[in-house]
């Protein structure tokens, strides 16, 4: 028996769910530190480049008597060669006058600090240039000139190296989520793996095990677990109880109609007025009748009881079928009626509940029996078909009158042509009960020769 | 008809008359409408062979192919905005400069791309030859001489027998030249020994040139027992059928020159001007320059070969030598050791 449980997203997932978004987190902060830090490094390493060789030009700055001589050493702009290939530009300037260079690359802004270097960023010609300017002053006729050195340096190789390295950065970043999605994975499932066992362990048990859960499980499962253990043993207490009353009212009911028809044979015996003795007469059969639905009722109850709580076990159907056909055997003499189990395999096995199966062959032979005249033929049988064991009990009787399955499996519903016959109109109810119960189902067809079969399917035993 | 064509010659003059010296001009025609002008120190006479093979691949496009000496080219492009499709020079600084001061255009392409590092400059500067920078020495004088192996053998040689070498020295005027004022600034850069050579060789009266081809003749005609720095290609050419002067590639360093190709920034058909140098790059361009023309096509493993082999590194150190100041004090000291 299903039942729709209200389900929300799992913990798996939930927990994979907000790990990955962790994980998403901390691989973009490792994109971008690693792109922030390899931009600074990068743009360090052209400074220091730039620096050099602004300082190099200013070093080989003379002054002498005619003015400043200018030597720009050959390696001060190969270096800037170095790192790749950008455009430079440069300008040397006494005063505000430029002595060589581009004249119109700008000046910086702020006041320089001899020969350490002054970096800033600039335009010039349209391209962005990274600057680096120096001052030092030169002695020209006993006078000190200030003269400034700017060199500047396109950008391009270094944005074509942060390019790469940012490339680089998020061939990391991507690695480093790849790496925590497995792990996460790994984690949830770990995480989850107590709860999986948990509910496993319980979800194997059988439905009449009711034992409080034992195993060890995790500090925050423990209230669950309390609660389900309390659960089970309220609901084992409350099943035997259950059985207990049945088998109370059974008692209770079955004891005071025996006696009362005894009483009623007694008088019977004894009494000589006809007029009376065709009262008490249908006073016995009240009392059968009574007897026999109160007898119906129990098993009923009993079969639903057990539904819930089947205790399974492996049955050869051809014993139990020759078993039951033996023990109906003195009723079906008394009634004048052959009852035949006919032949069949030996090896048919199902796994169900004993006490279910018996209730509904016996409901099934009896009903035979009953419902068919003196000298008929009452011929149960077990086969084996589609994975099914198909158990058979075919009557030569009054058939169904046309009445169809569904209507004589219901509740103290009986047939049309049976107002001569004692019955409760819960035979087959139990019958379709049970194979409802044992996941098999159950068939009443009439005859054409006459007579009625009826049918119950049981799972055969899966090899 | 006549006045047609009279207007057509006259549009032609105007539009070519340009305040840059012109030395040499030819118009290539094509049989389509389309022209590529290209700027070039190279001699029509060497590039030929180049154009028309350039032609057979595609000659829908005509090629209008000047000639002025490095500085006019430098000159016409930097300071008078002349506009051609392809510039061609062999001074490699002045080159570069236009390159760094964005007078040149990016373009890239599978020939640029195949390039060296070395023999080429972001994607606006691109070498499509290279050639050693040679001495060249009379067979006749050198009679019964070691030639000179090194820069030492020849300050050597040049003191020991001051007579027979006096006025019979030449080489580039750095003065007046672009590629002899890049020689001798490579060789100075290289060596300390060029200054010494320079002392020496000022001290015999040396005849200064302009252009390698006159120097050559004067050698051949037995003028001059010695060239130094002279264009490879050139020697070669000249000399190797006729015996009568022996090329040197000096061991001590021997600089190895690049020609290289710009698209200018104002060109007018870029396109064109960049089918013409994929061309020049390509493995038939390479070829037909090295076979047909005598410049050796751009090649690493000869380079490696022989170890004092020097090409001259495509890149902003080469822009020292063009600032107007280093220029004057570096043409100062040269005037005071060679023009005593």
């Amino acid at each position: 028996m299903k039942r729709v449980v209200n389900q929300s997203i799992s913990i798996r997932r939930r927990l994979l769910l907000q790990l990955l978004l962790v994980a998403i987190l901390l691989s973009g902060l490792l994109y971008l530190s690693v792109r922030t830090v390899a931009d600074s490094a990068v743009e360090r390493t052209q400074d220091s480049i730039l620096g050099a060789a602004t300082i190099a030009i200013a070093e080989e700055l003379r002054g002498g008597e005619e003015g400043v001589a200018v030597d720009i050493p050959y390696t001060a702009f190969s270096m800037l060669g170095s790192i790749g290939q950008d455009r430079v530009f440069y300008r040397i300037t006494i005063g505000d006058e430029t002595v060589t260079g581009y004249d119109e690359l700008a000046l910086p802004t702020e006041p320089l600090n001899g020969l350490t270097p002054l970096f800033y960023d600039d335009a010039y010609r349209g391209l962005l240039v990274r600057a680096a300017a120096v001052e030092r002053s030169v002695l020209v006729n006993g006078k000190a000139l200030p003269v400034r050195v700017i060199v500047a340096q396109t950008r391009t190789s270094q944005e074509t190296i942060v390019a790469s390295l940012a490339e680089r950065a998020a061939l990391l970043g991507i690695g480093f989520f790849v790496i925590a999605v497995g792990l996460s994975l790994l984690t949830a499932r770990l995480v989850v793996k107590p709860v999986s066992s948990l509910v496993e362990a319980v979800g194997r048990r059988g439905p009449q095990d009711l034992r409080p859960v034992q195993r060890p499980v995790p500090r925050e499962l423990v209230p669950l677990v309390t609660a389900l253990n309390g659960f089970m043993s309220r609901l084992s207490v409350a099943l035997s109880r259950t059985e207990t009353f049945i088998a109370e009212a059974a008692h209770h009911i079955r004891t005071p109609l025996a006696t009362l028809r005894a009483q009623a044979e007694i008088a019977l015996r004894q009494t000589e007025n006809e007029e009376a003795r065709q009262t008490i007469r249908s006073m016995i059969r009240s009392v059968d009748t009574s007897a026999r639905s109160a007898g119906q009722m129990l098993e009923h109850a009993a079969v639903v009881f057990r539904s819930d709580q089947r205790a399974d076990e492996q049955i050869d159907l051809s014993l139990l079928v020759e078993d039951i056909t033996e023990s109906y055997e003195p009723s079906a003499e008394m009634k004048g009626v052959r009852l035949v189990c006919l032949p069949h395999a030996q090896d048919i096995t199902v796994d169900a509940d004993r006490i279910l199966l018996e209730a509904a062959l016996r409901n099934l032979i009896d009903n035979a029996i009953k419902y068919t005249p003196k000298d008929g033929l009452v011929e149960v049988s077990v086969i084996s078909a589609d994975g099914f064991a198909r158990l058979e009990v075919k009557d030569s009787g009054r058939g169904l009158f046309g009445a169809q399955a569904a209507q004589l499996t219901g509740r103290f519903q009986r047939g049309a042509n049976v107002e001569d016959v004692v019955g409760s109109g819960l035979g087959l109810t139990i019958v379709k009960e049970v194979a409802r119960s044992l996941n098999g189902r159950f068939e009443i067809v009439e005859r054409e020769e006459g007579g009625t079969c009826a049918a119950l399917y049981v799972p055969l035993r899966s090899r | 008809m006549r006045g047609a064509l009279c207007s057509i010659a006259i549009t032609l003059i105007a539009s070519t008359t340009l305040a840059f010296d012109i030395e040499q001009q030819q118009l290539f025609q094509g049989q389509g409408d389309e022209t590529i002008s290209i700027l070039s120190t190279t001699d029509i006479g060497i590039f030929r062979p180049v154009i028309e093979a350039f032609q057979e691949v595609r000659p829908d496009i005509g090629v209008d192919y000047v000639v002025a000496s490095t500085q006019e080219v430098y000159r016409a492009i930097y300071e008078e905005g002349a506009v051609f499709d392809l510039a061609v020079s062999s001074a490699m600084d002045l080159q570069m400069k236009l390159a760094n001061d964005g007078l040149a255009q990016g373009h890239s392409s599978a020939q640029t791309e195949a390039l060296p590092d070395w023999a080429r400059w972001q994607d606006q500067l691109f070498a499509f030859a290279q050639e050693p920078v040679v001495t060249v020495v009379s067979q006749a004088a050198f009679e019964g001489r070691q030639t000179p192996a090194t820069r030492s053998d020849l300050i050597r040689q040049l003191r020991d027998d001051p007579e027979t070498f006096r006025g019979r020295i030449g080489t580039y005027d750095p003065r007046k030249s672009g590629a002899g004022y890049l020689f001798a600034t490579q060789d100075a850069r290289q060596s300390d020994t060029y200054w010494r050579l320079s002392e020496v060789m000022g001290g015999l009266e040396p005849k200064l040139y302009e252009a390698s081809s006159a120097m050559l003749n004067a050698v051949e005609s037995g003028e001059l027992a010695i060239a130094y720095n002279v264009l490879g290609s050139y020697a070669l050419a000249r000399l190797d059928q006729k015996g009568a002067a022996t090329i040197i590639e000096l061991e001590d360093f021997t600089n190895i020159l690049l020609r290289t190709a710009l698209i200018p920034a104002n060109a007018e058909n870029p396109s064109g001007g960049a089918a013409f140098l994929d061309f020049l790059l390509s493995a038939t361009g390479q070829r037909v320059l090295e076979e047909n023309s005598g410049l050796p096509r751009i090649n690493a493993g000869a380079l490696a070969a022989q170890s004092y082999l020097r090409p001259i590194r495509l890149d902003t150190g080469l822009l020292v030598f063009v600032d107007p100041l280093k220029r004057q004090q570096f043409l100062r000291e040269w005037s005071a050791a060679v023009v005593q």
